[in-house]
């Protein structure tokens, strides 16, 4: 009982027969062949699947692909333009805010509703607002301030030091 | 302090370069195991065990053969055929691929379903019908070694119970002669449970035999691609998968911390299933079978004890471990090691007398014991010597700091023979607890803590000051099922003065890519920039032990160097052909050659990318042209990198919350290649020692079930639960390493839980807790407190 469904995904149409039970995850990675969005759970707990759907973000885990037809999506590989990397990419890059980079393409759409949403939120809010995306290497601490600099670049302002602190 | 001697251009040691690796991932556009897509690949799904311990009588496949997809199911009777349903472990263990006859552990794997879709192998999977004969499971070790507990692996001739191994180091004699004649003696049984690294990739592979030229290549999450390599020749030589026709590619790796060390059955499977079809099978393991079977950590059940004076001075310390180590042997350990560097244990302190023993047992739970940033069992023996250690001032009326201060090994006395026998080969451990304590003004915090003591408010204040021991290591006693533990580096300059270098070890998210091209930047004054740094394919790196323990740095790190030295001797006989000079005229300032007392004449002077551009178009005669090199380094001892970490917490005196309030992490690896880099490897070091003090233990009832096999009760920190970690450095470099560097990669998760544990039981001392075992919950502390008596008035009171 395969189905045809057409998804736009970073503005471009996919189509592809489908089961109805295929994830959107799946048909992201698998169908649309754009693996930067990736699975690290099975529980709908770890976050390394989001992507932004209508501009909010959603665990692509957690939704069927047929749920999304009609929809704009937008995953890490959307996330550049022709003028350069979106403040996000360049924010996690130029403070450390990734290591192994599994959790990097979710963690990052997380922020860009998170900044969009609340374009000058504390560590806290911050802190609070990724609680959805777990990352195992780099602790968060890069990871705030990452988000931290995107958000200074958003804004305009002045962009606060990527130089690593340290105790004296 | 960390100092940089080349320009931020050239990027070499110290600097705080960004990341080469970071385009790709932030893009979207790494290049991990699930992302292959080879034509025609199957898929495969693994039924497994719903039980401890149970005998297999019948595995039904009609019903999965006519799922939709499914082309096979494979089972232990198929393994049987080739002699591939058990494989060695590291230790000399045996370990099944799928069974015969037996499951010895739930979420074993019993059979594996090969389809055409990922969704039809899952379906095949869950039809697939096995009958099962469940047996009463053995899960507490110490029961595991009653006379009359079930012998647990019948498949061993001859063996009449489920103890695995002894183990001892020391002077037995002489520490229980100060034992009994001691002021002081105390004495705590500890309990550092079962955990799981949880990457946030899972396990899994494309194995791709290609039948027409008899070859495989294997796309896999492994931290050690070349001894893999070679353990699937050893185990599959006799069906023709020999060395050379079996190349290994670990790709981008979403982490691993040591849980992608072994060889999982998975991966044996889809490699015979392959081997069998002739088509790519891709196995990607689910969350909760990562969490269900994977290699655990930890599970050490310690007896710790220390003797000393009752004025504070430390005299012997004696630890007796039981370790559970599931149905087989297969820690990852270097193969005299079973106990792996546990006897790193007497920790920082000066005292001449020591003994430890440990015995492993089998039980009905998974394998493993050596992961999660354990560096062998480091993680255990500090957690252990930490712990006594505080446990010891506690008893003495002392502050624990001024303890450590009193026994601490001095920087005069390295090298410093250890009475277990390492040779700590530096440290300045006074200077990082200084450090530390006036970061976090440690007499303020105890003057508050003070005040807060009479209102009954619950703050503590803990310590750790630890050694480590990483870089595995000398080819004297360090080996991988024989394979000696050396590492490699292989650097090749193309004419434009560009270069690749491969390397031994691979990455998991440390940063190889731009750290070794620093390592290498240092040493020819060729930016960091233009070299391009590979791992992970063993057709085209050098032979190397992998990535784990922290061993990178010290290993392949320093053959980095060592090959780039290589070079530089060679770039030296160019530029004196070029310079028409004698070699002994000529010296080397990063990135040239100049004639000596001519360093800023022009045309004295050749540079680094001069020289290379002649190793192509105008060499010497008699030199061989091209300007590469290699190096295979056999360190002559490990590194002992330190640490000192001072945790802060605040308990909730009505719900027992705990609130790490401040975490300063001290730590001394010799000299920093780059100051970022490991700052990022302490931060989620100290996360993953957060993580095992406070949230995450693998717990199993008493039939053997295991009890939080999901993430949505394995309690992985969020941003919220991690505290803002503050850290720094002191730099006491390695005399033996060629550029003094330690490993750091797994200090943190070492040194982070008995700062923490310290901190829960300091600020619970005046109730009379004087030990807890990790994980630290609230719970935990309720019923501590509820033990003591001390609940029936409210503690605020």
């Amino acid at each position: 009982m395969k189905k045809e469904i057409t998804l736009k995904i970073n503005g471009a149409e996919y189509t592809s027969e489908i089961e109805p039970r295929t994830l959107l995850v799946h048909f992201i990675r698998e169908n649309a062949s754009l693996t930067g969005t990736h699975i690290g759970c099975d529980t709908s707990s770890c976050g390394a699947c989001t992507i932004l759907i209508d501009g909010k973000s959603a665990k692509s885990c957690t939704i069927l692909a047929i749920q999304a037809v009609g929809k704009e999506i937008m995953t890490v590989e959307g996330m550049a333009t022709a003028d350069g990397p979106h403040p996000l990419q360049e924010g996690f890059k130029e403070n450390h805010g990734l290591h192994c980079g599994f959790c990097t393409p979710g963690m990052m759409l997380r922020a860009k509703e998170l900044l969009e949403k609340n374009p000058n939120p504390t560590e806290e809010e911050i802190r609070w607002g990724i609680s959805g995306n777990l990352c195992r290497c780099t602790g968060y601490n890069n990871i705030v301030k990452a988000i931290i600099y995107a958000g200074a670049k958003m804004r305009g302002e002045e962009l606060p030091s990527t130089e690593p602190e340290f105790i004296d | 302090m960390i100092q940089c001697k080349t320009s931020k251009e050239i990027s070499g040691m110290g600097h705080s370069m960004k990341r080469k690796e970071d385009d790709r991932f932030v893009h979207g556009k790494g290049h991990y195991v699930d992302d292959v897509k080879l034509p025609g690949t199957l898929y495969m799904d693994i039924v497994r065990s719903p039980y401890a311990y149970a005998k297999i009588k019948n595995i039904d496949t009609t019903e999965a053969m006519k799922v939709p997809g499914v082309l096979a199911v494979v089972t232990g009777r198929d393994l049987e055929k080739y002699n591939l349903h058990w494989m060695p472990t590291l230790m000399s263990d045996t370990q099944m691929v799928l069974p015969t006859d037996t499951v010895m552990y739930q979420a074993q794997e019993v059979a594996a379903v090969i389809a055409t879709t990922k969704y039809g192998a899952r379906d095949g999977r869950e039809a697939v019908r096995v009958e099962y004969e469940p047996m009463k499971a053995v899960v507490d070790p110490y029961k595991a070694l009653e006379p009359d507990a079930p012998v647990l692996r019948t498949d061993k001739e001859g063996k009449k119970d489920n103890h695995i191994w002894h183990w001892e180091v020391g002077q037995k004699e002489e520490t229980e002669k100060i034992f009994n004649e001691a002021e002081v003696v105390v004495k705590e049984q500890m309990h550092i449970p079962r955990i799981h690294v949880s990457s946030i990739e899972t396990c899994g592979c494309v194995a791709d035999y290609d039948k027409i030229n008899n070859h495989l290549t294997m796309y896999m999450t492994t931290q050690a691609p070349h001894a893999i390599r070679t353990v699937i020749a050893l185990v599959a030589g006799h069906v023709g998968l020999t060395e050379e026709k079996i190349r290994v590619i670990s790709p981008d790796i979403g982490g691993g911390f040591g849980g992608k060390v072994p060889v999982y059955p998975g991966y044996v499977i889809a490699i015979a299933a392959s081997f069998l079809i002739g088509k790519p099978v891709k196995w990607i393991e689910d969350r909760s079978e990562n969490l269900q079977a994977d290699s655990f950590a930890r599970d050490y059940h310690i007896t710790a004890e220390m003797a000393g004076t009752k004025d504070g001075k430390i005299l012997a310390t004696r630890m007796k471990v039981l370790a559970d180590h599931g149905y087989t042997d297969a820690s990852a350990n270097p193969s005299k090691f079973p106990t792996g560097m546990f006897s790193i244990g007497t920790g920082s302190y000066d005292y001449p007398h020591a003994f430890m023993e440990a015995d492993a047992v089998y039980t009905n739970k998974p394998p493993g014991g050596v992961a999660y940033r354990c560096s062998f069992r480091v993680t255990e023996a500090v957690h252990a010597i930490e712990r006594i250690t505080d446990r010891y001032a506690l008893e003495i009326g002392k502050d624990p700091a001024a303890v450590r201060f009193q026994n601490f090994i001095q920087k005069d006395q390295f090298p410093y023979h250890s009475p277990t026998g390492w040779e700590y080969d530096s440290g300045d451990y006074v200077q990082g607890l200084e450090k530390a304590m006036k970061a976090v003004d440690y007499d303020g915090l105890r003057k508050e803590q003070a005040e807060k003591r009479k209102k009954g408010e619950l703050m503590g204040i803990g310590l750790s000051t630890f050694t480590e021991i990483v870089g595995a290591g000398p080819s004297k006693d360090f080996d991988i099922l024989g394979i000696k533990m050396f590492d490699s580096a292989e650097i090749r300059v193309h004419p434009t003065g560009k270069a690749i270098a491969r390397f031994g070890t691979k990455s998991q998210g440390q940063g190889h890519e731009t750290t070794y091209a620093q390592i290498i930047a240092e040493e020819l004054g060729i930016p960091a920039s233009n070299i391009q740094v590979e791992e992970g394919d063993t057709d085209t790196a050098p032979y190397g032990l992998g990535t784990y323990a922290s061993r990178s740095t010290p290993t392949a790190g320093a053959a980095a160097a060592i090959a780039a030295r290589k070079l530089r001797d060679k770039a030296r006989k160019i530029a004196a052909y070029l310079l028409e000079v004698s070699e002994d005229d000529l010296e080397w300032e990063t990135g040239k050659f100049y004639v000596k007392g001519m360093k800023d004449v022009p045309e004295k002077s050749k540079t680094i990318q001069e020289i290379v551009f002649a190793a192509y178009t105008n060499h010497p005669q008699g030199m061989e042209a091209g300007f590469e090199a290699t190096h295979y380094y056999d360190p002559p001892n490990l590194t002992f990198p330190s640490g000192a970490y001072i945790c802060v917490v605040d308990i909730d005196p009505e719900t027992f919350e705990i609130k790490v309030r401040r975490f300063v992490a001290i730590d001394d690896a010799g000299n920093i290649i780059n100051p970022m880099v490991a700052q990022g490897q302490v931060h989620g070091g100290l996360t993953q020692g957060l993580a095992p003090a406070m949230y995450e233990e693998l717990i199993y009832d008493e039939d053997g079930n295991i009890l939080n096999g999901t993430f949505m009760d394995y309690l992985v920190p969020t941003a919220v639960e991690s505290p803002s970690w503050e850290t720094g450095h002191t730099v006491t470099p390695s005399p033996h390493h060629p550029i003094g560097a330690k490993g750091i990669g797994e200090s943190p998760t070492v040194g982070a839980p008995p700062a923490i544990a310290n901190a829960i039981v300091d600020a619970l001392k005046p109730y009379g807790i004087t030990h807890l075992d990790i994980p630290i919950t609230p719970y935990k502390i309720f019923k501590a407190l509820k033990e003591k008596g001390v609940l029936d008035k409210k503690i605020s009171e």
